[in-house]
């Protein structure tokens, strides 16, 4: 049996304490071990953004990222975006804007734009196409997901 | 009937050093895996993949002091940690070789850069590794350290000479590749990266080429040339860089350039492309490079 590493970390805010398989993926112990399942699987090769999270405000793909190496670290989840006050603004702006679907690929989405506009806030078009690259989306077409974080950031042409 | 996956022995322990004497002698026995930023590491060790673990997994992603770009007494120098997100943004290497900026920006999405380290993209030694092609152009040479005998000892390694097949470098197992560096080009210096596919990201490359040169009244030298993903290794088109050498870039010899430097690949069929299409697409490149040049 692969040996077992003690982790402690902080997602959505809370201290989690946590052993986990040396070889375990960050999403997997997200969804199997803690039961936070509104971080996706899809192809679980970094291909297509589903499983995106923000460690230490960075966005990463989670299905890569080893469960141990969120030790120390400052994990958030879609399911740490809303807060007491509600929804976050980039969360209001893709259901004001009619941006989902099946919502499948909407947590990695939702955590790919809020990685850009808090690390670029007003962006071209362009780099708003290739910040979300790494986000697949087999629904909208992405023209409202597009809306959506204008309508927070701004987007010049 | 189903093949036997290839499963790795069980990973007995894991450690994240925050000091290159501490992760050296971590992993000094050889029966290491090293982890950086797992975006290659993740895949390649699932059950049947081509990598099995060692016996420990040593993290070395906590060790501040290889990440970030600096600049000292005309020689550059990139820590292995530096993710593929800060070469994209880093202000010195934008002055200093816009080309590995320009590189990096065209590396397979945002998350994937955050996570991906120009160390780990070496060490993976993809024929296809992205930061390999423009750091051959600029004649990098890898530091290579160890714990040997009580010390920390290194060794500078050419990058040329640093690859040996697809995935296999001349890097012990007791071995960490600590830094890049290079001399801070000539100011004449102009270098270019060219990546084909339909998007930037998410695509291995199908060629990838890279070109340097000095140029002086309009006469190059000092050329260099890189490839990728047409041989078992990034490689030297050395035929079409001797070919430039003292030459005015002219239609003419672009093209015979372009000849050679196809000539100097040895590119496979494979599901992204044929070996002739490769062969094509080199030849294109090569003359874009040359050419882009001849304007600026
Ligand atoms: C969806 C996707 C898209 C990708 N797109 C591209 C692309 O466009 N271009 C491209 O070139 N690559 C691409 N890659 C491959 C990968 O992201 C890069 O090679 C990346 O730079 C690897 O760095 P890492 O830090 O994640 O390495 P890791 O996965 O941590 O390590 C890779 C290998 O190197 C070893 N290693 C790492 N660092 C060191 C060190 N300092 N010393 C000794 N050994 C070390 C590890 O043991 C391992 O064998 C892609 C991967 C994915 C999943
Ligand atoms: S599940 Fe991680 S990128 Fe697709
Ligand atoms: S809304 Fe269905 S995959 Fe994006």
């Amino acid at each position: 049996m692969t040996a077992k590493v003690d982790i402690s970390f902080t997602l959505n805010g809370h201290l989690k304490k946590v052993s986990v398989p040396i070889d375990m993926s960050a999403l997997t112990m997200l969804r199997d071990m803690l039961g936070m399942t509104g971080t996706k699987l899809a192809c679980g090769e970094g291909e297509c953004g589903a499983c995106t999270i923000l460690v230490d405000g960075v966005s990463l793909n989670s299905c890569l990222m080893y469960a141990a190496e969120c030790d120390g670290r400052t994990v958030l989840t879609i399911e740490g975006l809303r807060t007491a006050a509600g929804l976050d603004p980039m969360q209001k702006a893709f259901v004001e804007k009619g941006a989902i679907q099946c919502g499948y690929c909407m947590p990695g989405m939702i955590m790919q734009a809020k990685y850009l506009a808090d690390t670029k806030g007003k962006m071209t078009h362009e780099e708003l196409q290739r910040g979300l690259e790494g986000n697949v989306c087999r629904c909208t077409g992405y023209k409202k997901v597009f809306d959506a974080v204008a309508a927070v950031v701004g987007v010049t042409e | 009937m189903s093949q036997v996956p290839k499963e790795s022995a069980p990973l007995e322990g894991y450690a994240a050093p925050s000091t290159v004497e501490e992760a050296l002698r971590l992993i000094a026995d050889g029966d290491a895996t090293i982890l950086a930023g797992g975006t290659d590491l993740m895949l390649q060790t699932k059950p049947g993949g081509r990598l099995p673990y060692r016996r420990k997994l040593v993290n070395i992603r906590r060790i501040s002091e290889l990440r970030g770009v600096s600049e000292k007494d005309g020689r550059m120098s990139i820590g292995a940690l530096t993710t593929i997100t800060d070469i994209d943004n880093n202000d010195l290497l934008n002055t200093v070789t816009p080309v590995l900026p320009q590189t990096a920006n065209c590396f397979a999405s945002s998350q994937i850069r955050n996570a991906g380290t120009v160390g780990g993209n070496i060490c993976n030694a993809s024929p296809a590794g992205d930061m390999i092609v423009p750091l051959l152009v600029l004649d990098a040479e890898v530091e290579l350290s160890a714990w040997t005998n009580g010390a920390v000892t290194t060794r500078l390694v050419s990058l040329d000479k640093f690859f040996t097949g697809p995935g296999r470098t001349i890097k012990q197992p007791n071995e960490l590749l600590t830094r890049i560096v290079f001399a801070r080009p000539d100011k004449k210096l102009f270098a270019g990266y060219i990546k084909s596919g339909p998007r930037p990201a998410l695509e291995i490359s199908t060629v990838s080429a890279a070109l340097s040169a000095i140029r002086d009244n309009g006469k190059l030298s000092r050329v260099r040339i890189a490839l990728g993903a047409v041989g078992p290794t990034v490689l030297r088109a050395v035929k079409a860089e001797a070919y430039l050498e003292g030459k005015t870039v002219t239609a003419q010899v672009a093209a015979e350039a372009a000849r050679l430097a196809a000539e100097d690949a040895s590119p496979i069929d494979d599901v992204r492309a044929t070996a002739w299409y490769r062969r094509h697409l080199i030849q294109v490149y090569i003359k874009r490079l040359l050419e882009n040049d001849s304007q600026g």
